[in-house]
């Protein structure tokens, strides 16, 4: 048999073995896709809930007895009334059977605490209401939230249901009454964290991240792109260049947290800045980020063709004007692309933060660098940690939120990048 | 001196001194004669003296803000009242804390009046050490903006002077990268040390149980805290296995099919997907592998008669492993294309097929590129934190079984130090000797791998 | 003159995109043979040598229209496998390109993927019979394991010969295979072609006339994508029937 033959013969083994690697190397890429396919839309799912909440009509009387306890009719009495038994009595006027007072309290439950204050702003800036009947929409607790959004939970044994049998007969009674409604979810953009689901928002983390955000930029910006300069056009080739270059490689790629312990072992006990401050935040992720626009500032310094070096110093110009005038504005593009990509990390990270208390319970919307607050990612790790059902969509939620910026963040620097970048 | 006024007259005292100095050497230039004119523009006098007055006074104003809680603590011990220092048990750290606790507005009732004595002491001077500092800074400035604005002559040449100070500002900023390093360094040492005071080393390194639990009140009985970290090491490395027994096989083959079968409409599809992948938040994937894929499993595991926790090692690990995909892809795909397209046409005039190129020749000569890639990925599985957090556990269980609950040596530098603790007990101390072990650790894979990398670079260019 | 013809073109074009390459070529390349391709650089003699083992096809841009016929067939219909017509085409690149493995495993990658050998007995003999017949076996073979990239470049190119001829093809196309050479190891590889066209037909780009002189039978000359003139190389070298030829070879153009 000649040579031409056996290869022949063995041809076919091999265009099988050919067919079949490509289809591993096909799957693996289709794998890689799918898995985010399904991370995303499984997000997406949960996430797209968070933005309705449920709202129950009803016929709020508000009974003079109850605001006014004494004769005098002060606005301090306003301020300290009971709403909460004015909705209860409202619920109580809808479900005029029900008289247990267990079951009475259950009742109330179904409308958000939130709501009290609510009803008393409005009565602060409406004194004619007193006494009167009004029509209106009251935001629903986070379990009526919950289960009304998710119909299914209702075939849950009741045992592991977030509401009993009796509880979901007067919802059920409310509904054909069509005296619920889902409305947009305005608290998740503009209050910060809660214990109640239904309550809390997003734009206290946001404010947070701002802050924390600004401060990596300012510090992180300037010493990056100098640090960049210097190694790439104006450091001489030596030991010691050579041993901050192999810092910076490995900087970037430390594990996060080991920053965060940095962080609390320098920042907080060594210097004393305050826990949970935007500004040690800021701080931390500068550090992490430095390497990234570092990086970043090198490569597009080396894109700049030495021609124009050499027209410059030609000129009689210095090596440092030279830089400063031609090299670094033709390069900018490029860095601000890298320092956007470095941002877009910082905005991401959440581990190192952990490690310097921004991870507490914020109520408040942070006014300063220096006040306790959170950021996004972390606003999400502490939702997600929370037990409460109603946290599942509002963790989702926050993921999307997070994504858009970061995307956000991404378009720009790929519009950037396209639109301002030279190829030489 | 209050420190908004203190920066406004330096603010005031800069610009001033800039204008000055420029007009004077401009005024210099117009008496002198032609030919023998200052010999650098009138605009770097302004700048040098600008320079002269930010320097000094933004290191000062740094030094002391450092510097101050130590000053001033010392300052604060020495002049305590001997009774009171005398009567109090505890160490004098403390006593000081509990000075600087006392809120002067609200004095708590029934606090000790020596303390309060102490406290009023302690804010007077909090606040004259303040002025006391501004207004020494803003001597110096002064002082230095005389000096700079007298120099202003023939002789002195101010550009390069500026451009020196410019360049040694640049050289400041690179060397940061190596303070930083320094400072890990040294804040997950010193700390450590003091972890290895109390519990021996070989004990951390070697310890079959972990159980960090110490005593809240003395003289309390079986919660003196075990610190042997093999569980938690065990548990990474468990971990970090699935992580790479993802990312390894579709990371490769997804690199290997974009470089060498996919045409170039493909490859500019699937790259910036997998990028994507890449840019997603590790929060965002912890999310995922807490609230999908490990019901999941446990769905799974319940269909099929066994019983575990949601939180299991192959839901952490798989999610990580998704996570580092696109790490492995980037990096093997730089190191495929590095690979001479000549070794390609070689094989392929053989009348080799694609696939035994690419098993044969093209895997085998970046075998060592991609052994770097592999060594960096496997670094950053194992630094990884919010993933394992968030679905792994935090029960230090010593086991190869993928679908119990383990945890890593990051979960527990989290669950150490979250929540306000005591910065002297062996449990939050731990948190940094295993901080230490995991710089080291992934220090070493870095530098491994970085120079395997850069040895394959040089072989091919 | 009667000659069997192995390989012959028939109004061949090549397109780079949207750039001709080459424009009609009609060739017939003489059995046991050394055919030299000369022409300045970019003339599209390389092109055409890559077309003949369809080496084109790897890159994504290039198209080819007509024919080549080999032994009687089409090389580019849908029946022909490229790896097979591969097998029976070797090729020798212009820089040597061993695999970086052993100098044994560099000649024993062909025999292996197509199967040709059935005992390790058997490869061994084909990988010295091959090491021998491109004259390069009395140099190595104490370090047979050693890696191919240690030898030197000439040593290097005739590895890369017994390599192609180590899974017996019937032709050999060689681009500029001495261009990467000294002078010494040119004449080697020289007189190496002289002993291999006994067995084997082959197909020769050089930028140097003196070689096409030296080692071919059949000269072509190739200019801007097209072919000028195609005759005996003594013919080609003294009485050039075209102008263009008559001007590369006294180097008015290059």
């Amino acid at each position: 048999m000649n040579n031409l033959k056996k290869i022949e013969y063995s041809l076919k083994k091999r265009k099988r073995q050919e067919s079949r690697f490509k289809i591993y190397g096909l799957l693996g890429i289709t794998s890689a896709v799918t898995f985010l396919c399904i991370i995303l839309s499984s997000i997406f799912m949960e996430g797209k809930k968070a933005f309705l909440s449920t709202y129950i009509k009803l016929e709020v009387y508000f009974d003079p007895d109850i605001i006014y306890t004494d004769n005098d009719q002060k606005e301090e009495d306003i301020k300290f009334a009971n709403f909460q038994k004015i909705i209860k009595n409202s619920l109580n006027s809808f479900f005029p059977e029900i008289s247990d007072k267990g079951e009475l309290r259950k009742l109330s439950n179904f409308i958000s605490s939130s709501e009290e204050e609510n009803l008393m702003r409005l009565v602060l800036e409406n004194k004619q209401l007193i006494g009167q009947k009004v029509t209106l929409w009251l935001l629903a607790s986070s379990k009526i939230d919950v289960i009304n959004k998710n119909p299914d939970m209702e075939l849950i044994a009741e045992e592991d249901r977030l509401i009993s049998n009796l509880e979901l007969n007067w919802l059920n009674e409310i509904r054909s009454a069509n005296n619920i409604e889902s409305n947009f979810n305005k608290n998740f953009f503009v209050k910060a964290d809660s214990t109640e689901p239904e309550q809390a928002g997003i734009w206290g983390s946001l404010v947070g991240s701002f802050f924390t955000l600004f401060v990596t930029l300012i510090l992180s910006f300037p010493i990056a792109v100098a640090a960049g300069v210097f190694l790439e056009e104006l450091a001489p080739k030596n030991k010691f260049t050579d041993f901050i270059e192999v810092n910076i490689n490995n900087l970037a790629a430390v594990p996060s947290i080991i920053f965060g312990l940095l962080g609390l072992a320098i920042f907080l006990n060594v210097m004393h800045l305050p826990r949970s401050a935007p500004i040690v935040g800021g701080m931390v992720l500068a550090l992490m980020t430095l390497p990234t626009i570092i990086i970043a500032t090198r490569a597009s310094l080396k894109a700049v063709p030495p021609s124009i070096r050499e027209a410059a110093i030609g000129l009689g110009a210095t090596k440092f004007q030279t830089v400063t005038h031609h090299v670094l504005p033709l390069s900018l593009p490029g860095i601000l692309t890298g320092t956007i990509i470095g941002m877009s990390q910082a905005l991401g990270e959440s581990a190192p933060l952990l490690m310097i208390g921004m991870v507490a319970f914020i109520v408040d919307v942070p006014g300063s660098f220096l006040d306790s607050s959170t950021v996004l990612p972390v606003q999400i790790y502490l939702w997600k940690s929370t037990a409460a059902r109603g946290f599942v969509e509002l963790t989702a939620a926050g993921v999307m939120v997070l994504l858009s910026f970061l995307i956000l963040m991404n378009g720009l620097a790929v519009y950037i990048r396209q639109k301002f970048e030279k190829k030489w | 001196m209050g420190f908004w006024s203190f920066f406004f007259i330096l603010v005031v005292l800069g610009l001033s001194v800039h204008w000055y100095a420029t007009n004077k050497a401009l005024k210099l230039n117009a008496k002198l004669e032609k030919g023998s004119k200052l010999p650098s523009l009138p605009s770097y006098y302004g700048t040098y003296s600008l320079l002269l007055i930010i320097f000094p006074t933004s290191s000062l104003l740094l030094l002391w803000l450092v510097g101050k809680p130590f000053i001033l603590e010392y300052i604060l011990l020495q002049n305590i009242p001997e009774q009171l220092s005398a009567n109090f048990d505890g160490a004098p750290s403390m006593l000081v804390d509990s000075i600087k606790a006392v809120d002067l507005e609200r004095i708590f009732p029934g606090t000790n009046p020596l303390i309060v004595e102490s406290a009023t002491y302690f804010k007077d001077l909090n606040n004259y050490s303040n002025s006391f500092a501004y207004f020494s800074i803003l001597i110096v400035a002064f002082l230095s903006s005389y000096f700079s604005l007298k120099k202003i002559s023939t002789t002195f040449k101010a550009r390069q002077a500026v451009e020196k100070s410019n360049i040694n500002l640049l050289i400041f900023s690179s060397t940061i990268a190596i303070i930083t390093t320094i400072g890990i360094i040294f804040s997950l040492i010193f700390e450590a040390l003091r972890f290895f005071d109390e519990i021996p080393f070989f004990d951390f390194l070697f310890g079959l149980s972990w159980s960090p639990q110490t005593a809240i009140r003395e003289g309390q009985i079986a919660s003196q805290g075990v610190f042997g970290a093999i569980p938690i090491f065990s548990g990474t490395l468990l971990i970090t296995l699935i992580a790479m027994s993802v990312a390894i096989p579709v990371g490769l083959l997804s690199a290997v099919y974009l470089s060498e079968y996919a045409t170039p409409k493909v490859r500019q599809t699937f790259k910036p997907i997998l990028e994507i992948l890449a840019g997603v938040p590790t929060v965002v994937y912890g999310f995922f592998a807490a609230i999908t894929v490990g019901p999941f499993f446990k769905d799974l595991a319940n269909y099929s008669g066994f019983n575990i926790a949601s939180e299991s090692a192959i839901a952490a690990g798989g999610v990580m492993g998704i996570m580092i995909i696109p790490f492995i892809s980037s990096l093997s795909d730089d190191v495929i294309s590095a690979v001479p397209k000549s070794l390609r046409d070689a094989s392929y005039a053989m009348g080799a097929t694609k696939s035994e190129t690419v098993k044969k020749i093209i895997l085998p000569a970046a075998l060592p590129g991609i052994i770097g890639a592999i060594l960096l990925a496997v670094s950053r599985a194992i630094g990884e934190t919010m993933i394992v957090v968030m679905a792994a556990g935090i029960a230090a269980n010593l086991t190869a079984n993928p679908f119990e609950a383990v945890t890593t040596v990051t979960v527990q530098i989290v669950t150490l130090l979250i929540g306000d603790q005591e910065f002297d007990s062996a449990k939050t101390l731990a948190a940094f000797a295993l901080g230490i072990t995991l710089f080291v650790a992934t220090l070493f894979l870095n530098l491994l791998a970085l120079k395997i990398v850069s040895k394959y670079r040089e072989r091919y260019e | 003159m009667t000659e069997k013809i192995k390989i012959k073109s028939k109004n061949v074009n090549v397109y780079y995109g949207q750039k001709k390459a080459l424009d009609k070529i009609n060739l017939e390349i003489p059995t046991n043979k050394v055919t030299a391709l000369i022409g300045p650089s970019g003339c599209g003699k390389s092109t055409f040598l890559r077309c003949i083992n369809r080496m084109n096809d790897t890159i994504d841009i290039c198209r080819i229209e007509g024919k080549i016929i080999v032994d009687e067939e089409d090389i580019y219909s849908t029946e022909v496998d490229p790896v097979l017509l591969r097998a029976k085409i070797g090729m020798v690149f212009q820089k040597p390109n061993p695999f970086p493995k052993s100098i044994f495993d560099n000649v024993a990658y062909g025999p292996k993927i197509h199967g040709i050998v059935n005992s390790d007995d058997e490869l061994e003999e084909l990988v010295i019979y091959s090491l021998k017949k491109a004259g390069l076996f009395e140099e190595v073979k104490d370090r047979l394991n050693d890696s191919g990239t240690s030898l030197s470049g000439g040593q290097q190119q005739r590895l890369c010969i017994a390599r192609a001829i180590a899974i017996s093809p019937q032709i050999i196309l060689m681009d500029e295979p001495c261009s990467a050479l000294d002078p010494i190891a040119t004449a080697v590889i020289e007189e190496l072609i002289d002993e291999l066209v006994k067995n084997f037909t082959i197909v020769i780009v050089t930028h140097s006339m003196q070689q096409a002189a030296r080692v071919s039978q059949q000269t072509a000359f190739f200019h801007m994508g097209n072919l000028i003139e195609v005759g005996r190389t003594d013919q080609i070298f003294s009485t050039p029937s075209q102008k263009k030829t008559q001007d590369y070879i006294t180097g008015k153009i290059g």
